[in-house]
């Protein structure tokens, strides 16, 4: 066993496909971050906001006035020397960090896919991304045509994750029986062209999507991985991310899962990607250097692989904690996040708080409006951490103001795929009162309605 | 085989970067509900009929004015005062509609209600403008002296200083400066609801029943949205949830009421809002009994006839609660509070399945907000 695993450790693999994923990868995060500065959504969601929703044990992290510019423009320029391959372990870790920094300033904006790319940049941190065709490489006047073969596993072991995982979570009741949150959502995409008339509004065609989603996610990393399915594999992908793309504003998603996948493909493929890129540089009609090729010893393993192997099983594990807590998962939320479960909710809530003093019983109702964004307004309405969180917030503000006594509780009503809406939040419980924890948040009132499943 | 991947790639590329723009402008598209219907039905028997008796509901208070002016007898006030009535009555069922030009009019955040109903009123402001002959309607400034709210003192306010309502007419220093400000806010009024009605009967109809887009700016989306907020804002704070005191602390705010100097139409006008948003909902055209498609239909095309029993049984809720008030909420605030705000709660008992259900069911989007999902 052990000697069969140092063999695999040992085992070498041509460098091209991970030099390919390197420049995929640094070009889609530049375009993100230039895509979201355009878009006007650094000012909208980072520094508009009075308030920002952290993560439980992350409240330090805040945006930081108009130095957020600075750090997308951090961000952006080390997503430009990953995808040049200069100063790449520097450039890969600042990455790392200054995106994973932008990420934790506001939980509003969770989205899985962010989550993916500081999970992925993580691990490219270890990799010998810039062994081959690289400036570095160039600079060095060597490059490394062999890495070490589980480098790149490591990036498919981390894509398959997350399709299985997403294929996992929708093996449940309201996805497979009821076509649910895709009943709602399809409908109203009735002006796309063509399909938009014809298929969008059709119950069959409800099922067949969600159908086909879950066996799309489950099987499309055995798919991959086999050579013989690879091709159409792959041409799958593209067809199933364009389509959500056309259906749902995913934005860079879809590119970046359609380039990420082309890493499962054979070097040979790759070598061909690269003599575009390197016919593109030729016209550049720079001296040509003739680089020494070496074999690239890993310096680092004794370190490098202990940490991934925590990291991958902690990776493997997150998406079960939900196990751990009661009741529904979809209506808690309780080990919702960080467990790539996507686009499984129709999730809508109203949240009404009232301040009340003590002493007194006086009592006013708050307008959602003077502290929180619309959109912290909708995203808090139905997830029990954030409602606790600005309960808190609230709480402070009025105290602040003078006011005594104060007791904070919620009016609040989440409505779940369809259901009609019901009572979320226990109306007598004065939140001002209750800590956050990773406990059971006791005063979300019971679900009326059973989701079977995982 | 590589080059074929590469072909498709460049086709999905294509394909993802021309479907970027999600307000695609498909017109006639049809998903088995008819949409079209719906948006006529609502323009044709519901908003249009609606501006045009405000528009002249505007013209009868116009001459009543122009009576009183040459005339200035407590007879003719009254008049007046009745003219004023029947235009406000109308006015609450055209305050949801901000569409097309009464949205483009600028009104800010409450659109083009900040020049129509924007209360209570600033007296200061009219006082001022009166002494001075110096104020402009148009500014923001004055979205709070002018309208129906500034008439309703013009008519049955008093003046500092003064006896009666009709004193700042005839006795008061300022008379001629108060004759001039209550013709100019007649003025204005009729200016920009004739603006509106225009853009309705000149064109604006057809671009409202064409738009039948799923996205922000489509008139289904727009129309959903105005009733929300007309229900929230209009209806449930401004004519209840504020003068009850619920959104501010140390107790109501009897003043804050909807025609304060008048007082005894407050619930006339607040049933009437209602009466406008509940026809809204089940397509009820206006002044009439012709049923046509609207919200409610739409729901019950998804299955949902379960939420539209829902949402009308919280509207008959809401009429009973505000039937058993006072007829002059200011009065109701004073006496008995404690009825005001629970039919404050009954009211917005309904809000969660508007803006919660209703919202789900057809999934519309909000005006508000845009950034990725996943």
């Amino acid at each position: 066993m052990q000697t069969k695993l140092k063999s695999y450790l040992n085992r070498t693999t041509s460098a091209a496909p991970l030099a390919v994923f390197r420049i995929g990868f640094g070009a889609m995060m530049l375009a993100s971050i230039i895509r979201f500065w355009s878009l006007g959504w650094i000012d909208k969601l980072y520094l508009q906001p009075k308030f920002q929703f952290s993560y439980y044990g992350f409240e330090w992290i805040k945006p930081i006035g108009n130095y957020t510019y600075l750090l997308f423009a951090i961000a952006g320029l080390a997503a430009l020397f990953v995808l040049i391959g200069f100063k790449y372990r520097i450039a890969v870790i600042t990455f790392f960090l200054s995106f994973t920094y932008i990420e934790l300033m506001d939980k509003t904006t969770y989205l899985n896919h962010y989550y993916f790319i500081s999970v992925l940049s993580f691990l490219m941190c270890f990799l010998p991304a810039n062994a081959y065709f690289s400036l570095d490489a160039f600079i060095k006047k060597t490059q490394y045509k062999q890495i070490p073969k589980w480098t790149i596993d490591s990036i498919k072991l981390l894509l398959g994750m997350v399709y299985f995982y997403a294929g996992l979570a929708k093996l449940n009741s309201d996805w497979l029986f009821k076509a649910m949150p895709l009943k709602i959502w399809l409908p109203s995409k009735y002006d796309i062209p063509i399909i938009g008339e014809t298929l969008m509004h059709k119950e069959w065609f409800h099922f067949a999507m969600s159908w086909s989603g879950m066996l799309y996610d489950l099987a499309i990393p055995f798919l991959l991985l086999y050579k013989k399915t690879r091709t159409v594999a792959f041409i799958i992908v593209i067809i199933f991310h364009v389509f959500t793309r056309i259906l749902f504003p995913i934005g860079m998603f879809p590119y970046i899962m359609i380039v990420s996948t082309l890493i499962f493909f054979d070097a040979n493929i790759h070598e061909k990607i690269l003599n575009v890129f390197r016919k593109g540089i030729s016209l550049l009609k720079l001296k040509a250097t003739e680089l020494n090729t070496q074999v690239y010893n890993y310096s680092n393993r004794k370190i490098s692989i202990p940490i991934l192997v925590v990291f991958f099983t902690l990776q493997l594990a997150m998406p079960w904690r939900y196990l751990l807590y009661p009741n529904e998962l979809f209506w808690t939320e309780e080990g919702y996040r960080f467990s790539w479960r996507v686009m499984l909710m129709e999730k809508a809530g109203y949240a009404n708080f009232k301040i009340v003093n003590s002493e007194t019983n006086d009592f006013f109702y708050v307008n959602n409006l003077d502290f929180l964004t619309p959109f912290q307004e909708k995203q808090m309405s139905f997830q029990p951490d954030f409602i606790l969180e600005y309960a808190h917030y609230l709480g402070d503000h009025f105290k602040s103001q003078g006011h005594e006594n104060v007791q904070v509780f919620v009016e609040c009503f989440a409505a779940l795929n369809g259901r009609m809406s019901q009572p979320y939040i226990d109306p007598k419980i004065d939140l001002y009162n209750e800590k956050e924890s990773f406990n059971h948040k006791k005063w979300i009132l019971p679900f009326n309605d059973e989701i079977k499943g995982l | 085989m590589l080059k074929k991947v590469f072909i498709l790639f460049t086709i999905a590329m294509v394909v993802i970067a021309c479907s970027s723009t999600d307000d695609s402008n498909g017109s006639g598209t049809n998903d088995g509900f008819n949409r079209t219907e719906l948006l006529t039905n609502v323009a044709d028997n519901l908003i249009v009929p609606a501006f045009q008796d405000l528009q002249t509901k505007l013209s009868a208070l116009d001459a009543a004015n122009e009576s009183f002016v040459t005339n200035k007898s407590v007879t003719n006030l009254e008049l007046l005062s009745d003219a004023w009535l029947d235009a406000y009555k109308v006015w609450q069922h055209v305050q949801i509609y901000n569409l097309g030009e009464a949205d483009n009019l600028g009104g800010g955040e409450r659109g083009f209600v900040s020049f129509f109903n924007i209360y209570p009123v600033t007296v200061a402001d009219i006082e001022n403008g009166a002494n001075t002959g110096n104020y402009d309607l148009n500014t923001a400034n004055y979205h709070d002296a002018q309208g129906f709210p500034a008439l309703d003192f013009l008519i049955h306010g008093v003046a500092t200083g003064d006896a009666l309502p009709i004193d700042k007419f005839i006795t008061n220093s300022d008379s001629n400066g108060y004759t001039t400000y209550l013709t100019d806010v007649i003025t204005q009024m009729i200016t920009l609801n004739d603006a509106i009605v225009n853009s309705w009967e000149s064109g604006y109809r057809d671009t409202f029943i064409d738009n039948t887009d799923s996205g922000v700016n489509g008139s289904f989306n727009k129309l959903a949205n105005d009733l929300i907020y007309s229900y929230e804002k209009d209806f449930r704070a401004q004519k209840v949830g504020i003068p009850a005191g619920v959104f501010s602390n140390g107790g109501s705010l009897p003043e804050t009421v909807e025609a304060f100097y008048k007082k005894d139409v407050s619930k006339e006008l607040a049933l009437e809002a209602l009466i406008g948003i509940e026809n809204l909902f089940n397509g009820v055209g206006y002044a009439s009994t012709t049923t046509g498609s609207s919200l409610n239909t739409y729901l019950e095309f998804l299955d949902r006839a379960d939420l539209v029993i829902e949402i009308n049984n919280q509207f008959t809720a809401a009429k009973n609660a505000i039937n058993g008030l006072n007829e002059n909420f200011y009065q109701q605030t004073i006496d008995n509070n404690a009825q005001m705000t629970a039919a404050y709660d009954i009211i917005q008992a309904a809000i969660p399945k508007l803006k919660v259900d209703m919202k789900q069911a057809l999934n519309f989007v909000i005006d508000y907000v845009d950034g990725d999902g996943d």
